[in-house]
């Protein structure tokens, strides 16, 4: 199986006046192929500083990073770039959709910075990715005029598009309520079973955990806890067996 | 790049539409402008013109004659021989004529009115760009013959007939002198100095300087270049020929002076000019201030987008891309400002100029120069913002809040 994120001993270091901040104090760990990975850690823990890390959005000061057996220490801003369009699928907490842009053109985006995409190809390749995540019928809407949770979706479907070898997804959840979150997660996790997609979700919220293959705690800037799940939930069946909305 | 620049102007209609009025008001005054200087020069033009563009008058000068310099009229320099002399060897002028004035009275019966005459040849008419309203002009026979025969200007028409006349073939007194009159001078109005141009009786000069001056010089000669662009030539050429014909020395002043109309024209087409330069340049002034504008909101625009420009950079836009958008954004902007400006512009000068009666002009060059700034205000005010926002941190762009 292919490995798909490779860190060794990756120290990240921080300038804050005259007091170095060390971040990440060397991590390691490896991705395969078709994994599902959480990445747990109270704030402070440098999880934000790995989720830059693993975007390619920034380098580490030390120690090597593989995103898909290609080293991320010697490539410029540009190049950086072109990794993030081609090979990466970011998911915000709060979605980023560009407002007053339909969902279309919305997931559309990533394949505008992508030259060898023709303008038939990027549309095409839209819808299917809007199907995919069960937005057919929402192609022309603004996001202003979907929920919190069809909003995520076009943000999936953004990352979907350019076909990435890992979906990256930062508190994807955390501006949901738990049945949107749960509706976010199933869908998360048939892209992972159906679709082999490599996923690497970041988040503090235990529950989310549970429906991942693999977790890793972060703490003080280093691995904490590296488990394998062996029960993985259903985010399906854990939606259905929530209480019917009693709140209304 | 085009689309995407379009879209996010149309997000922000109004916001773009203000940003535009200062490229508008500024574009659209430079045009105006410019316009409107184009066809107030052109007015003039005509008006000084319609005394005949090519006209140049020779006058005696005051040269020194034993130590007492006399006033040009009363100079007897000019005669026929200077009108033969140039006529025999001029090639840059189409007609010639002498003019001798006198004033006086002129009167038909009870009525009488102060007014000139004008001694002149058959030749005067066509120099002087003079029509004939009613009747004929006199011809080379009645100048030969000392006919008494005259040509009476309106306002002098008005002055000594009664309303409903018609003077043609009627008989006047000037100074006691009778002259017949055979035709009516076409309305000139007053000049450009305000002088009435229809005060005026004409009659041959010989006429005028048996029967009336008794002299045998002239006050004046009027001829005409053949060419607008000919009167300078033409002047020092009739400059050489009249220091020959009075026998001047190599270093003596010259006795006579030659004005030419485009001169004139010249003159007062220099002073519109600078007009025209300096309300362009506070024009311009307005221009610039608009392209700031863009600057401005430029500015603002890349801080509000920062989140957007974040998450354009962490799917994979580069820097060149976020500078190409900013910019195409700001050149959009400041050409679809120019191009409203300029219609506008040629709107409100062809509206003044309908209005003041002057002829249409459009000035392709201003229009064209509008265009080439618009783009350049463009490229130079949405520079910096532009380069600001490419330079942007991604990380940091995309927790901006």
């Amino acid at each position: 199986m292919k490995t798909i994120l490779d860190l060794q001993e990756i120290r990240r270091e921080f300038q804050m006046g005259t007091e170095t901040v060390r971040a990440l104090k060397g991590v390691s760990f490896r991705v395969q192929e078709g994994e599902f990975v959480t990445i747990m850690g109270s704030s402070g823990s440098g999880k934000t500083t790995l989720l830059n890390t693993l975007g390619c959005l920034d380098k580490p000061s030390s120690g090597n990073y593989l995103l898909d057996e290609v080293t991320i220490a010697s490539l410029n801003r540009n190049e950086l770039a072109r990794l993030r369009n081609e090979k990466i699928g970011f998911v915000f907490q709060a979605y980023n959709l560009l407002p007053r842009t339909s969902a279309l053109e919305n997931v559309e985006l990533p394949l505008f910075y992508n030259k060898k995409i023709s303008a038939a190809e990027r549309r095409e390749r839209a819808v299917a990715a809007l199907e995919a995540v069960k937005l057919g019928n929402r192609l022309h809407h603004m996001p202003s005029e979907l929920s919190g949770g069809q909003q995520q979706r076009v943000a999936i479907a953004r990352a979907l598009v350019n076909e990435p070898v890992m979906i990256l997804a930062d508190e994807a959840t955390g501006n949901l309520d738990s049945r949107t979150s749960y509706e976010i997660m199933s869908l998360m996790q048939e892209l992972n079973q159906l679709q082999k997609k490599t996923i690497v979700f970041v988040t503090h919220e235990p529950d989310i955990a549970g429906f991942s293959s693999r977790t890793i705690v972060l703490r003080d800037g280093k691995v904490m806890k590296d488990t394998s799940n062996n029960r993985i939930q259903n985010a399906k069946e854990v939606l259905a067996a929530l209480p019917l909305a009693e709140d209304y | 790049m085009l689309r995407l620049a379009l879209k996010a102007l149309k997000r922000n209609k109004l916001r773009s539409l203000l940003t535009m009025l200062g490229v508008i008001i500024g574009v659209a005054a430079v045009i105006t402008i410019g316009a409107l200087g184009e066809a107030s020069k052109i007015n003039i033009h005509q008006s000084l013109s319609s005394l005949g563009s090519h006209l140049i008058i020779i006058l005696p000068n005051s040269a020194d004659a034993g130590g007492a310099r006399l006033q040009g009229a009363n100079i007897a320099t000019l005669t026929i021989k200077d009108i033969d002399a140039i006529q025999q060897s001029s090639t840059l002028i189409t007609g010639i004529s002498p003019d001798v004035q006198s004033r006086g009275q002129a009167i038909n019966g009870s009525l009488n009115w102060p007014t000139s005459i004008e001694g002149v040849n058959e030749q005067f008419l066509t120099i002087k760009n003079m029509n004939i309203r009613e009747g004929i002009p006199f011809s080379e026979r009645e100048v030969r013959t000392y006919a008494k025969v005259c040509l009476l200007g309106q306002t002098v028409v008005d002055n000594v007939f009664p309303k409903g006349t018609n003077p043609v073939g009627k008989t006047i007194r000037f100074n006691k002198i009778p002259f017949k009159v055979i035709g009516i001078l076409a309305k000139k109005g007053q000049n450009t100095f305000g002088q009435d141009q229809d005060d005026v009786i004409i009659a041959p000069y010989t006429t005028v300087q048996k029967r009336i001056t008794a002299t045998n010089y002239f006050g004046s000669i009027f001829t005409s270049a053949k060419s607008e662009a000919l009167s300078f030539p033409a002047a020092a050429e009739l400059s050489d020929i009249l220091r020959t014909a009075h026998r001047l020395g190599k270093h003596a002043e010259n006795d006579f002076v030659i004005r030419t109309q485009a001169e004139l024209i010249q003159t007062v087409g220099n002073v519109t000019g600078l007009l025209t330069i300096l309300l362009t340049a506070i024009a311009g002034i307005s221009l610039l201030i608009g392209g700031i504008g863009i600057m401005n909101i430029m500015y603002v625009s890349v801080t509000e987008r920062t989140r957007e420009i974040g998450l354009r950079m962490s799917i994979g836009a580069r820097g060149i891309d976020i500078l190409q958008q900013f910019l195409t954004e700001a050149i959009l902007i400041s050409l679809a400002g120019g191009m409203i400006g300029i219609l506008l512009g040629e709107g409100i000068s062809l509206l003044a100029v309908h209005l003041l009666g002057w002829p249409p002009v459009i000035n392709q060059t201003s229009i064209l120069l509008s265009f080439t700034v618009c783009s350049f205000i463009g490229v130079f005010f949405g520079y910096y913002p532009a380069q600001k926002a490419s330079r942007l941190d991604p990380i940091e762009a995309l927790r901006y809040e």
